[in-house]
Order: structure tokens, then C-alpha cells, then sequence
């Protein structure tokens, strides 16, 4: 009974100690003209669409749940949303080339196709992030408009 | 003392139910590791820039040369079906893509050999780093890109655009030989396509 104690000692501090270690934010109030829904004519419902599944990790902004502070849940926020803007900024679409659009798009469409967007690690949360069938195909008909008219 | 104990018990699972939450982040990470390949690739250009230097040293548009000596190399892995060699070739490609050297080129075709050479490798580091259907994709998506960049520098060699109409409606590639070895379907499908055009 005694090492459980001493173990949930040791844990309890490793816990609070790490809240300690500070974390980048990834917010911003302004939307840059260069976003994707400004340059784009992007009707309404897919504009929700990709506001609620994508932009979280894919935009300037991120709109975080509430237990976004707590270690080490911070940590893998910060990552993901790194490694999605990286990937992919809706809110600096339009600083791309034509080429580098048209490459965007088709990542966009293979990845929605193959269910591999929004990850599944932020659907469990987020489930209002899912993708019906109906929902994909609606943003898929529209990414590939958008792709032939480049 | 046991309202410790159950205090502590709480925290143990508070911490045990964090911990778990962001295991689950964590394995997801590793389908899509895509920025941690860029990172590698920055490291990659670091380190080759001697090889740069020396290339250039030696002549105009080996520069050209050495990406599609890469290309070709990750495309006959394709034609093999070997994902494993595909994805080295395409992680070498990217190093290549990254040392290309523009500037013995005009301001408009530097700007657009600069385009051309972001976009390849970005593809190139996903191939690198995918299965095969995947590394197929992205592969069409690079003949192009490599096809344009081959209209700029021009190449060395006699080069065969082939073309096979089944893959994604239509996808082109760039060989050495004028037999059809088809990169999209592998021994699925070696000789589908043909010779749509000659370069040189």
C-alpha cells in the first residue's frame, strides 16, 4: 500500500511540474486577404463545414476546447496544429501558385476520399468534424470545380 | 488517511485518463508525420550542399541531370512494386530537388523552376514516407512537375513521355527507354500505356 502511495506521489508532482512548461497559442483576431473563403466564392455550408472540421488545425486560428491548458494535452495540440498549418494554411491560400493550389486540392480530395481527414484523433472530440458521405462528396464536387478552374 | 488515499487515487486517474487521451493522439501522429518530414528535409539540403558545390563545378544543368537520374531510379522502384526502395529514392529525390540550382536561368524561369522544384518536393517527401498507392499519387503529381521542369532545363539524354490512360483519368511519366514499364500499376499492369511523345 505504501509504494501505491509513493507512486501516486511521484505522479502527482511529474503532473503539476509539467503544467509549468509553456506552450505556443495558435490565435489570431484578423483573417489576411489571402484567406481561402475570401478569394474563393465558397457557398455557405461548405464554408461551415471547413470552419468546424478543418480550420482548427489549418488556419491562424484555432478554437480550443476547454481543457487546452492542461499538460499533456497541450503539447500534442500544439503539435498537431504545427504540423497541419505546415501542411496546409487556408488563411495563406491564396500566396500559393497555381501549381502549388492545384497539388493542395488534390491532397485535399484524396485524403477527404480516404477518410483520412479530419483525423481521428480530433473526430473523437470533435465529432461534429465527421464527414457524412453526403457532406463529402458536397465538399469534393466543390474542391474539384475549384481545381478545374485553375 | 483513506480520504488521502481516495484523494490520490483521483488525481492517479485523472493523470492515467490524460496520459491515455494523448497516447491516442500520439499513434495518429504516425499516419501523418508530414511535418516532421519537413523538418528532416531541412536537415537533409543542410548537409548536401558540398555535393551542390561540386556538381555545379562540373557543368551547366548536371543539376537537372541529378534530379532525373533520382526520378528515374524512384520510378523503376515503382515499376518494381517496392515501397520500401521507393521511399528511400523519394526522401534522395527530395535532397536532389532541394540543391537544384536555378540561377544560371531568366527571372521568369527561375520563379517558375522555384515553383516547380516546392511543389516536387513536397511530393518527393511524401513518397518517402507512404505505401504504394500512396507513393502512386503523388508520383503523378511529380512526372508533371519534373515533365515541366525537363521543358525548362531540357536534359541530357533521349527521353520517352509516356502516357497510360487508365491511371486517374489519364497520367503521363518520363522514361529512358521507349519500351512502357507502367510506374502506376507495377506488374499489375507492366506494359499498359504508350509513347506519347520524344524528347531529344
Amino acid at each position: 500500500m505504501k509504494i501505491v502511495k509513493i507512486i501516486a506521489i511521484i505522479l502527482l508532482v511529474a503532473f503539476v511540474g509539467i503544467q509549468f512548461i509553456p506552450t505556443t497559442r495558435n490565435q489570431s483576431d484578423t483573417v489576411p486577404s489571402t484567406d481561402f473563403m475570401l478569394v474563393n466564392n465558397v457557398p455557405e455550408t461548405i464554408q461551415k463545414k471547413l470552419q468546424v472540421s478543418c480550420y482548427d488545425c489549418h488556419s491562424n486560428n484555432t478554437q480550443y476546447p476547454w481543457y487546452n491548458k492542461i499538460q499533456p494535452v497541450a503539447w500534442f495540440l500544439e503539435d498537431h496544429i504545427k504540423e497541419g498549418k505546415a501542411e496546409l494554411n487556408f488563411n495563406e491560400w491564396d500566396s500559393l501558385s497555381s501549381r502549388r493550389k492545384a497539388s493542395k486540392l488534390r491532397s485535399i480530395i484524396k485524403q477527404i476520399e480516404n477518410g483520412e481527414m479530419p483525423l481521428d484523433s480530433y473526430t473523437l472530440i470533435h465529432s461534429e468534424a465527421t464527414f457524412t458521405e453526403a457532406k463529402a462528396e458536397e465538399l469534393i464536387n466543390f474542391i474539384t470545380q475549384l481545381k478545374d478552374s485553375l | 488517511m483513506s480520504k488521502l488515499k481516495s484523494t490520490l487515487g483521483i488525481v492517479a486517474i485523472a493523470f492515467i485518463t490524460l496520459t491515455v487521451m494523448s497516447c491516442k493522439d500520439n499513434s495518429k501522429e504516425q499516419n501523418s508525420t508530414d511535418g516532421d518530414h519537413s523538418q528532416m528535409n531541412h536537415d537533409n539540403s543542410d548537409g548536401h550542399h558540398d555535393g551542390e558545390k561540386k556538381e555545379m563545378a562540373m557543368s551547366g544543368d548536371s543539376n537537372a541531370q541529378a534530379v532525373l537520374n533520382d526520378y528515374f531510379n524512384l520510378k523503376n522502384a515503382l515499376v518494381g512494386d517496392d515501397n520500401g526502395k521507393a521511399k528511400e529514392l523519394g526522401a534522395t529525390l527530395a535532397t536532389s530537388l532541394g540543391n537544384f540550382d536555378a540561377s544560371q536561368y531568366t527571372d521568369t524561369q527561375q520563379s517558375e523552376l522555384k515553383d516547380i522544384v516546392e511543389d516536387a518536393v513536397e511530393h518527393a517527401e511524401h513518397i518517402s514516407e507512404s505505401d504504394i498507392a500512396h507513393q502512386r499519387e503523388h508520383f503523378k503529381v511529380l512526372s508533371k512537375d519534373v515533365i515541366d521542369m525537363v521543358a525548362i532545363t531540357g536534359a541530357e539524354m533521349k527521353l520517352y513521355e509516356q502516357f497510360c490512360p487508365m491511371y486517374d483519368g489519364g497520367t503521363a511519366w518520363l522514361s529512358t527507354k521507349e519500351e512502357v514499364r507502367n510506374p502506376y500499376y507495377g506488374s499489375q499492369m507492366l506494359k499498359c500505356g504508350k509513347v506519347q511523345r520524344e524528347i531529344n
